[in-house]
């Protein structure tokens, strides 16, 4: 408990280091136990900086949609604490329910009225007067380009429209957090890149703060000003995109050279960035540095003016793969290796929440 | 101890953010109505648009009742037995209006009035309102798979709000389908010769009472529930004696004791009584005062505790 005050404080410092942006959500030690067994958030700690794109990362059961449903005061926690736009889950949700928008994974618009029609009723469910709500409907309508099918029943939608719609239901009260919980999901690569090209667009419009779940993981590199992994319900590593790949150690360069006896290691570790240097084979090299494409080239002149020659040389970047696979063990199309394992943990995890 | 200090330096470190709102954030211009009560109407609406853009479900509704009242209500034809000829004894010449007299008096007596379809024709406004009722569960059990509810719940809306809108909902349909079910039985040949206007208001109240409490029930049985089979397996359980433990049917002088015992707190008899004193001028087994009493403790007490339980089911 004590040391959770030294927390805050240490935040309290690390505002300024953080380029002077403001925290929107300050999570604490957030723990969601399901039947007084199941753990599916095992004490979460991290804060969400106003204006960012945050991502959730981890594989089925790992605690991203239990997280997601306490932050949008839809379960209540075990226990820990969490602050959303300076309100707290606990004690005020209904202020923090009129401040954010919620996409939920599923898709939620009613079938049998049109796109117009449910749009109004979310704006009726936030209280925003008519006067406004018309205006805003049609506003959001025409950014998501569902003007033309407004009128049509949802029935008649397809996924990507659906999403859609249900993307300008979550902007209707213009929520300063919006949370997206696998807005991709099911979607084929095309409406995909559609969809995050309107969730981008609204973010312009609309200045808001994304908190996001995904699967995709070219997704979140690509999207996410910041990401943190979680997996067992406890987040492993966090930071932006390029500090994930960067812990991995940076990126490699792979070097042939024409056969010598000469160990050329430490001609090699002089060169600047270079981490690590490794002699595969008489002829083969392998590098880790940062900045790699700066890198490489330094390496051949350092070899070069020394009378080596290369012949052959590769550069890898880290993927976000690579670091996911490291962090929790398995990649993430990968994770349903012991199906009958995962079945029962998704079920059990059905039943528990309901 | 420490928890408050948290607290406070939470607060006093993120109020800035909900203060200021940063440049080209048009949150500021969020207007929210501070009413408890703005969103219930939009629930209520939500759930009656969906049952009159779809009249094959009210047709489907109808049915039903209707078959009950032209089957049922012209085939037990009780009337029938006691008037002219329908009976002689052998030696003895007892002259027919003794025996429609006779007759007459035995259908007052226990129908309270003499005949019999009229008698089950008010019977059917109670069981309308009972079915209806009884599915109101269903919608809330659909909400909550299809993610609707979770929706709903991440707005600002009064929890208490997303149950008394299915109730109201159920409410109207009730009405709507009851009204339509008194008009049919009034062309299919429903006494009417003691109807007035209060009677028909007095009626409908009794029949809303009736299915706010019942709509309460079974939305309380739902509100936890995932899966839409075992409500129709509840329902299924209980339609029936809830029905024939009225005297929607049949007069609770017919019933063994044990089952008058459970027609007299069975609120569907209070219903159909103030229907048959109000409508038919028939006796009824209590006061017009007593029954509208019982209904609407009935209505009161189960709406008040499914609005608290919602509070304490909706958020797990």
């Amino acid at each position: 408990m004590f040391n959770l005050t030294n927390v805050v404080m240490e935040m309290n410092g690390e505002m300024d280091a953080n380029g002077g942006r403001r925290t929107i959500m300050q999570i604490r030690d957030l723990k969601k136990v399901f039947n007084g067994t199941v753990v599916a958030v095992d004490g979460v700690t991290f804060d969400v900086y106003e204006g960012e794109i945050f991502g959730f990362l981890g594989p089925n059961g790992a605690g991203k949609t239990t997280t997601i449903s306490m932050l949008t005061t839809l379960l209540r926690p075990t226990s820990g604490t969490a602050t959303v736009c300076g309100f707290d889950i606990l004690k005020e949700p209904n202020e923090v329910r009129k401040r954010i928008g919620v996409v939920p994974q599923e898709y939620t618009a009613d079938e049998d009225l049109t796109g117009y029609e449910n749009i109004m009723f979310c704006a009726d469910l936030y209280g925003i007067p008519r006067r406004i709500s018309r205006e805003r409907a049609d506003e959001l309508l025409r950014l998501v380009e569902l003007e033309v099918a407004k009128d049509r029943k949802v029935e008649t939608y397809s996924g990507g429209m659906r999403r859609r719609l249900e993307l300008a239901c979550g902007l209707i009260n213009h929520p300063r957090v919006l949370f997206l919980d696998e807005p991709t999901l099911g979607l084929d690569v095309q409406t995909r890149a559609a969809v995050w090209q309107y969730i981008r667009k609204l973010k312009e419009e609309y200045g808001m703060t994304l908190f996001l779940t995904t699967h995709y993981l070219e997704e979140a590199d690509a999207l996410c000003d910041r990401i943190a992994i979680i997996d067992h319900g406890k987040i492993v590593k966090i930071g932006s995109p390029k500090e994930l790949k960067d812990s991995l150690g940076g990126d490699v360069i792979e070097l042939g050279v024409q056969e010598s006896d000469d160990d050329l290691t430490p001609l090699i570790s002089s060169v600047q960035h270079v981490k690590e240097v490794k002699r595969v084979s008489p002829s083969e090299y392998r590098i880790k540095s940062e900045l790699g494409e700066v890198t490489a080239p330094m390496v051949i002149d350092a070899l070069r003016s020394k009378g080596y020659r290369v012949n052959k040389i590769s550069l890898t970047r880290p993927t976000l793969d690579q670091v996911y696979l490291e962090l929790t063990g398995k990649s993430i199309r990968e994770e349903n290796g012991d199906r009958t394992q995962a079945m029962r943990q998704r079920m059990i995890m059905r039943r528990a929440r309901s | 101890m420490s928890d408050l200090t948290t607290a406070e330096a939470n607060k006093n470190l993120v109020q800035p953010a909900g203060g200021i709102p940063a440049p080209g954030d048009k949150s500021n211009s969020t207007i929210i109505s501070s009413s408890p009560y703005h969103g219930l109407w939009a629930l209520t609406n939500r759930e009656l648009k969906k049952w009159y853009k779809n009249p094959v479900i009210l047709l489907l509704s109808l049915i039903q009742p209707v078959l009950w009242l032209g089957l049922f209500g012209k085939a037990m034809n009780f009337g029938a037995i006691f008037t002219d000829g329908a009976f002689s004894i052998p030696g003895l010449n007892i002259p027919k209006e003794i025996i429609n007299q006779l007759g007459t008096m035995l259908m007052l007596n226990v129908f309270g009035t003499t005949d019999y379809f009229s008698f089950l024709a008010v019977g059917m406004l109670s069981f309308i309102v009972l079915f209806t009722a009884m599915f109101s569960g269903m919608s809330i059990v659909w909400d909550r798979r299809l993610g609707t509810l979770n929706k709903v719940m991440s707005t600002p809306v009064a929890r208490g709000s997303i149950v008394m809108s299915k109730i109201l909902s159920s409410v109207i349909r009730s009405l709507v389908q009851a009204s339509i079910i008194l008009v049919l039985a009034v062309l299919l040949g429903m006494n009417i010769s003691n109807i007035t206007a209060i009677g028909v208001l007095g009626t409908f109240a009794s029949l809303a009472l009736l299915s706010f409490g019942f709509s309460a029930i079974f939305l309380m049985l739902a509100l936890r529930s995932t899966n839409q089979n075992t409500q129709m397996a509840v329902v299924n359980l209980l339609n029936l004696p809830l029905l024939f433990g009225s005297n929607a049917l049949f007069p609770a002088s017919f019933m063994p004791e044990w089952l008058q015992a459970f027609v007299k707190i069975n609120p569907i008899s209070y219903a159909t009584d103030i229907g048959r004193q109000m409508l038919l001028g028939a006796g009824g087994m209590g006061t017009l005062a007593f029954d509208f009493a019982y209904l609407t403790a009935f209505a009161a007490a189960f709406s008040i505790v499914g609005i608290m339980l919602s509070w304490r089911l909706l958020t797990k």
